[in-house]
């Protein structure tokens, strides 16, 4: 049906254009709409009938109208032309170059909306990734292949964290192909500016692919952009070889475009407003991380979305820790303690973390010696609270040492220079050197062997 | 005749055209033959909730009645198994559309070309009718496969025989009056349709499941129901995986419902290398998985479900104790009320149709300690997880399920992140099962243990009181006697009820190391108390070495346990030797 031009248009509103007469437009299908001044504008099938079809616009609906706007039905649902000379460039929300380089002609195109990995084809991820950063390293372990996102809130650096990771990243004795995908969703140009000299300055630009809508930019451009990124970061993995790791910010835009298409098209709405199906829509986006069985390439997701109100109850971040393996929670308390990078790692979790330590991956104690900085960090900050109430000399002797433990673990294990890469030697050995401070007796988590053998306590059990 | 499609909307097809569609018959969609469930009909219009992703359809495509409702195919070869929601297998869809899921494959669930080696259990000539058991085929080298009566056949068995036969070759014709069927190893049975049974019995043999919150404080019975709410990261899936691995069921039926692909990949690359405590063979071999991920087609999802307890249902037939996982209930309870939206329903509460709470109820109701149509005792265990918006139970998937379920384990997010787990919380969670039980703890474990667990019960309620004693006048102020109860609370929560997952050791502790483990901290606290009373103070107790041999008693394998024991407590007897210091 690609030639014919509907101009049978009878209703738009702000993002859905109604196409009456079109016999039988696909489900997804996509469309260019022609306005008046001859702007394209491109456009997906949502609901299809004989004789409507609802039309979702990616651009602004401004200046259609009923007259003089055409649709054209182009026959395929959404597909990108991929190829290896993406690496280095930037394109926009619906794919086009935003870099003045030539658009990127290939043979190979894909369905945005890739398709779903047979649970019996995955790969478990494993291998570590050392991204230098203690708390990642040693508590909230990264492992190639996993989606790990950071929830962060408006104001907290995580732009910087995340780009301290991306510049860090890599695999222990190992030096395989990467590349970075860049998702950038509804963003201010300083962010944008701001990534874009960071890997300039690293030299990860030319392994680098970025997509950009910026927050001036339509919104809808931000239902497809991340999904753009992810065909790109499978075209390298799974086609080239290359370990990918995916950085998409601002997932929260994302999920505000969502909801107003949602609302667009008068759904029933779920919590807050979010379509019912926001659980199923996000998933398709994170699920694309993973490995495959006999493939080499891999994608890790490092999804940053801010929780509006600090809030992580809030549906996005709160379906989002559903579908993702753990999340990484930065906290505003810290950051007004001027620590970075300001991740609090009580309600922070990896989920794949154990698959990817332990003997032979980082070292044999690493398990115990996470599990009991948390358990002693926890009670630390329980106790910090009592003694606002009942003052510190209330506190057994044993549990004043909790609080100056703490302390010290916020002030030497937490905070890092955003230039400082640690080794995961060194944040083990740094973690032993803190845990001297609680009484032998009390480091239950850790098995007697690797107290022996690693313990910082002297003959007494104390420091 | 065939019909044609009308319109497309995400999951849902209306098609016109079809003659006399009847509801839940299952239809093929499009070209690609996706499949589908008609839902819902309105004049000549059939609803359709289509298993696949619709992109791509267009209105005018044929749509082709099947004239059968949803059914899974049963018979040997299910066990070791891993499938999609509507029980199409995962390592063959592998093999024809490769490493991603393509749509409209059409593969057999189980094979059909395997021989298994068929033995007669009954003589050629008996009586026989539905759901009796006529012969045996070693399915795996742990489970014994019984071939049982399919339904509406019953009359004279004959021509039974010894042999190889695959799933769809006759074993044996039922004669009754003039009517002659011949049947086979294979049967089919519609997912939202119970398998009926005689009656169900009253619970009051325990699922033992190595956990030790669970066993001991809040058991679930064999065909028990139990409810695992929690906020995300509090380790519902753990909690599911261990109870997968290491309860003593005899068939573990997995439900991945809207959850992650790497759980379900890290139980295909877990499961074969574990081997069951009992009888030392791969768990895997009892085990069947279902598995919907989260990016899979959300009306597969709804089926996913159903799916599990209809395999689940039939392995109970056969007169076996199955447990049957759901991870998670939420996600189900989502695609109903995804596809209710789509159909323009009148939405309940959250947006969940009005219908919610009889769905919940219904397939909870198909759990159940039951005598078989065959006269044997069968069981169900029903877990689900719930996963609640929030962490905020006050929810509808919550409330609903809650009400159904007699098992509530709280996962609490507070203990998850000071990585206290099983994170589930002692002073919310609850066992109905408890009194029901008791009969057979005593019996089997020892006379004492329902006093140990209650005692035990009540010092964590004493220390959750203490404690808000201590946020006003803190710790210092409190009388020994009481520093003691927070004491033995701390050593219940860390040395017990906290178990790792991960420890080749304490992943699983016997019904026998989990009375002696809390025997020695209720003779700890015994002893502790009584020196108290002669002025000891609890500060001197901190390093001595009974203390830190309790802590050390989960890490202790099985074999070493009983031996010690004994040293336990004979190092807590030294704590007599302790003097008062005097002031």
């Amino acid at each position: 049906m690609g030639d014919v031009y509907y101009k049978t248009i009878n209703q738009i509103t702000n993002v859905l254009l109604f196409v009456e007469g079109v016999k039988n437009a696909a489900y997804g299908e996509l469309v260019e709409v022609v306005t008046p001044n001859n702007e394209r504008v491109t456009g997906q099938v949502l609901d299809s009938r004989d004789g409507l079809a609802i039309v979702q616009s990616f651009g602004e609906t401004r200046g259609m109208n009923i007259k003089g706007t055409s649709a054209r039905f182009l026959g395929t649902t959404a597909q990108l032309a991929v190829s290896t000379d993406m690496l280095g460039r930037v394109f926009n929300g619906v794919g086009n170059p935003r870099d003045n380089g030539n658009p990127i002609y290939s043979e190979e195109k894909l369905d945005i909306n890739g398709g779903t990995i047979n649970p019996y084809s995955r790969e478990e991820p494993s291998e570590f990734i050392q991204t230098g950063i203690s708390t990642i390293d040693c508590m909230n372990t990264l492992v190639r292949g996993q989606k790990l996102p950071i929830f962060s809130s408006s104001g907290l650096p995580h732009n910087r964290i995340a780009a301290q990771i991306a510049r860090q990243a890599r695999i222990l004795n190992s030096n395989e192909d990467f590349a970075v995908v860049f998702g950038g969703i509804g963003i201010n140009s300083e962010e944008a500016n701001f990534f874009r000299t960071e890997f300039e300055n690293t030299g990860a630009l030319e392994r680098s692919v970025i997509f950009l809508n910026l927050s001036s930019e339509p919104s809808m451009e931000r239902i497809i952009l991340p999904r753009l990124a992810l065909t790109t970061a499978e075209y390298l993995a799974y086609e080239e070889d290359m370990h990918v790791l995916v950085i998409l910010t601002d997932m929260t835009n994302y999920a505000e475009a969502l909801r107003e298409v949602s609302a667009a098209r008068e759904e029933v709405p779920g919590r807050r407003g979010y379509p019912g199906y926001t659980y199923t829509d996000l998933s398709t986006i994170y699920e694309r991380a993973g490995k495959i069985k006999n493939r080499k390439g891999s994608i890790t997701q490092l999804p940053i979305l801010t929780m509006p109100g600090d809030d992580i109850t809030h549906p996005i971040p709160d379906l989002t820790g559903y579908i993702t393996e753990g999340q990484i929670v930065l906290s505003r308390e810290l950051y007004r303690k001027n620590i970075y990078p300001n991740i609090d790692v009580l309600p922070s979790l990896s989920r794949l973390m154990n698959q990817g330590i332990g003997k032979n991956k980082t070292r044999e104690d690493h398990r115990g010696v996470a599990d009991q900085l948390f358990a002693s960090y926890a009670n630390g900050k329980d106790l910090r609270s009592l003694t606002e109430i009942v003052g510190e000399e209330a506190l057994s002797a044993s549990d004043r040492k909790y609080l100056k433990f703490a302390d010290q673990f916020e002030k030497q294990f937490v905070t890092q220079d955003y230039k400082e890469d640690r080794s995961i030697e060194e944040t083990l050995d740094l973690s032993w050197e803190l845990l001297a401070n609680i009484e032998v007796n009390e480091a239950k988590r850790i098995k007697d062997e690797y107290i022996k053998k690693y313990g910082k306590w002297d003959t007494n059990g104390s420091k | 005749m065939d019909g044609f499609i009308y319109r497309i909307s995400g999951p849902v097809v209306i098609a016109k055209g079809l003659e006399d569609p009847k509801m839940y018959d299952v239809v093929k969609v499009g070209k690609l033959q996706l499949i589908g469930e008609i839902i819902k009909i309105t004049g000549s219009d059939a609803i359709i909730q289509v298993y696949e992703d619709t992109s791509g359809l267009r209105p005018g495509e044929p749509v082709i009645n099947t004239d059968r409702q949803l059914s899974v195919m049963l018979a040997p070869g299910l066990l070791g198994s891993i499938f999609d929601g509507i029980q199409r297998p995962l390592d063959k869809i592998k093999v024809q559309s490769g490493d991603f899921i393509s749509r409209g494959i059409n593969v057999d669930s189980i094979d059909v070309e395997k021989k298994w080696h068929f033995v007669p259990s009954i003589e050629n000539g008996m009586e026989v009718s539905m759901g009796m058991i006529i012969g045996t085929v070693q399915e795996t080298s742990l489970i014994m496969h019984k071939v049982m009566v399919p339904k509406g056949i019953s009359g004279k068995i004959d021509g039974l025989k010894e042999g190889d036969y695959t799933i769809v070759e006759n074993i044996a014709t039922i004669k009754n009056g003039n009517k002659k069927t011949s049947i086979q190893m294979l049967q089919y049975w519609p997912v939202r349709i119970a398998r009926p049974v005689k009656g169900k019995q009253p619970p009051e043999i325990p699922l033992i499941t190595g956990q030790r919150v669970i066993d001991t404080l809040f058991p679930v019975s064999k065909g028990g129901t139990a409810a695992v709410p929690g906020p995300f990261g509090s380790g519902k899936t753990v909690i599911q995986h261990q109870l997968a691995k290491w309860s003593d069921s005899e068939i573990v039926v997995y439900v991945g419902c809207g959850e992650r692909g790497n759980e379900m990949t890290e139980i295909l690359s877990t499961f074969p290398e574990l081997k069951d405590p009992k009888t030392k063979k791969p768990i895997m071999e009892r085990t069947i998985l279902i598995a919907n991920t989260s990016n899979m087609p959300v009306a597969a999802r709804e089926a996913s479900i159903y799916t599990g307890i209809t395999i689940a249902e039939y392995y109970r037939d056969m007169g076996y104790s199955v447990a049957l996982m759901a991870d998670s209930t939420s996600r189900w309870a989502e695609a109903l009320r995804e596809i209710s939206g789509r159909l323009e329903e009148m939405p309940g509460e959250e947006g969940y149709p009005a219908y919610l709470g009889r769905k919940v109820a219904e397939f909870y109701e198909r759990a159940g300690l039951v005598i078989l149509l065959n006269g044997l005792i069968g069981s169900i265990t029903a877990i689900g997880a719930v996963s609640p918006p929030g962490g905020d139970i006050s929810e509808p998937v919550s409330q609903n399920t809650l009400r159904v379920t007699r098992v509530f384990w709280a996962l609490d997010a507070s203990l998850a992140n000071r990585r206290h787990f099983p994170s589930i919380n002692w002073l919310n969670s609850y066992s109905l099962y408890n009194d029901d039980l008791s009969k057979w703890y005593a019996k089997n474990i020892g006379e004492d243990w329902t006093k140990l667990k209650s005692l035990a019960m009540e010092i964590l309620q004493q220390e959750a009181e203490i404690n808000e004693v201590v946020q006003l006048v803190g710790y210092d102020a409190l009388p020994e006697k009481e520093k003691e109860i927070l004491d033995i609370a701390k050593s219940i929560r860390e040395d017990y009820l906290q178990q790792s997952a991960f420890d080749d050791v304490d992943t699983f502790s016997s019904i026998r190391k989990q009375y002696l483990m809390l025997k020695a901290i209720m003779l700890l606290h015994d002893m502790e108390r009584s020196v108290i009373e002669k002025g000891v103070v609890v500060e001197q107790m901190q390093k001595i070495a009974a203390k830190s041999m309790v802590a050390k008693m989960k890490f202790i394998k099985e074999s070493d346990i009983e031996s010690y024991f004994n040293d336990v407590k004979k190092s807590i007897l030294d704590i007599e030797k302790l003097e008062v210091i005097k002031a």
